[in-house]
């Protein structure tokens, strides 16, 4: 059980997928607009990660080493068609809010990064975990930013109106302080710009706690680069690096 | 008078990073020097113009006459993958000047997401083939012009001042969230 429990940590904490290693920014940046949009990317995408890290894992020893990345992209868009298919059947509205970026999953780097890092060379019951935790990490890197979105941007969270309801239950403490007369959206946080400078601001939240905790420590700190995002794109260059 | 329409707002409008964030991995990750900035919007340019044309021909004379059109996502990332790979053999062997400058950015654009997502537009969109390569290429020419501006603006910020914790990358995505917002006036233009 140990290294389940690792593996979900690891996912979720440790290598966060958005906020440690910056994988996956294209969906980051697009679909969180909304908090039910976040969390609807981060679980397709966790089902899709899972079913491919399991199944990659079964073949890892039949896949010729030579065209392993064809092959897993075969085994990712696979999965990627099926969860479309369920989704534009049971979640239409969520298909159509998603849009173009439920195919686009094929290309994310998270997919194809734990498939060539870690469910190639690992058996299938730690890689079904690894793909949990990862997905997880993501879901959660996802809906925490669109909830900050939605938040200032509409004033809503999965689309309930906050400040409605702490004016209507008339909550101790913040009642007056938080009225719809006091609070104002700021539209700029839902538009695009905004998704760049609300990433900004939470990486470098993160990146002020990780120089504080190594100067304690009085260790180099571990900032978050964009290297790292480079790296993803390693998979498809042999692990050559090609950038500068 | 449309396809000029269609390339401004692939180009511009809607450009392809700034407003609908398809290929922000590149974008972040190879924007650090205008020379390889440049390098890799070429690149871009080249294969997601040959890549529209090809994935428009193929589906409209493979895919919809043999009712796969459901198996577009399948089909167009690994047309894609083979193209990128093709394109590489053949510009080593033929054009070996090209391929000097684009050679290595070229198996960095697999994983591109604009790539696919453009040609998957297309077909959602019901583009006919020749605004099918019109909306490829121009969109191409905004992520270049976009990585261009913003590795410009990174050799410049190498030089200043900033805080500790904003090194990095949130310096850079708060570039290039001011340069979303300068794309924003482009919406006036159609």
């Amino acid at each position: 059980m140990g290294k389940i429990t690792e593996r979900l940590y690891n996912g979720i904490v440790k290598e966060n997928p958005t906020f440690v290693q910056m994988l996956g920014m294209c969906p980051t940046l697009a679909v969180t607009t909304a908090a039910i949009n976040g969390l609807g990317m981060g679980l397709a995408t966790t089902v899709i990660l899972t079913m491919s890290n399991l199944v990659i894992s079964i073949l890892r020893k039949a896949i010729p080493d030579k065209v392993r990345i064809p092959a897993y992209i075969v085994v990712i868009a696979s999965f990627v068609t099926i969860i479309q298919f369920i989704m534009q059947a049971y979640l239409p509205e969520l298909n159509d809010s998603l849009g173009l970026f439920i195919p686009l999953i094929v290309v994310n780097c998270i997919i194809l990064g734990r498939a060539e890092a870690y469910a190639s060379k690992n058996k299938p019951l730690p890689s079904i975990f690894d793909g949990i935790g990862m997905g997880l990490g993501f879901t959660v890197g996802l809906t925490f930013i669109a909830i900050i979105r939605e938040f200032f941007g509409k004033g809503k969270i999965f689309d309930i109106d906050i400040v409605k309801l702490i004016q209507d239950n008339e909550v101790p403490v913040l009642n007056g302080i938080v009225s719809s007369d006091s609070f104002s959206t700021i539209n700029i946080f839902t538009s695009a710009p905004g998704a760049f400078f609300v990433l900004a601001f939470l990486i470098a939240f993160i990146n002020h706690r990780n120089i504080k905790k190594a100067k304690k420590e009085g260790t180099t700190p571990n900032v978050c680069k964009l290297a790292d995002c480079a790296a993803c794109e390693n998979v498809m260059c042999q692990g050559k690096r090609k950038e500068d | 008078m449309n396809i000029i329409l269609l390339a401004i707002s692939a180009a511009f409008v809607n450009n392809v990073v700034l407003s609908q964030f398809m290929g922000i991995c590149p974008f972040l990750g190879v924007s650090k020097k205008i020379s390889t900035a440049a390098g890799m919007g070429g690149a871009v340019i080249f294969v997601m113009t040959i890549a529209s044309a090809v994935t428009s021909l193929i589906y409209k004379f493979v895919l919809v006459p043999f009712e796969l059109d459901y198996l577009n996502t399948i089909v167009f990332i690994l047309v894609i993958a083979a193209l990128v790979q093709f394109v590489e053999m053949f510009l080593k062997k033929s054009v070996p000047s090209l391929y000097e400058a684009l050679g290595v950015y070229l198996p960095l654009i697999t994983t591109n997401c604009a790539v696919l997502g453009i040609a998957l537009s297309n077909v959602q969109k019901n583009y006919n083939i020749l605004e099918s390569v019109v909306n490829g290429m121009f969109s191409a020419v905004g992520f270049a012009v976009a990585i261009i501006i913003l590795a410009g603006i990174r050799e410049k910020l190498e030089h200043s001042d900033i805080p500790e914790s904003f090194k990095g990358a949130p310096s850079v995505l708060i570039a290039a969230g001011l340069m979303a917002m300068a794309f924003t006036g482009f919406s006036g233009l159609i």
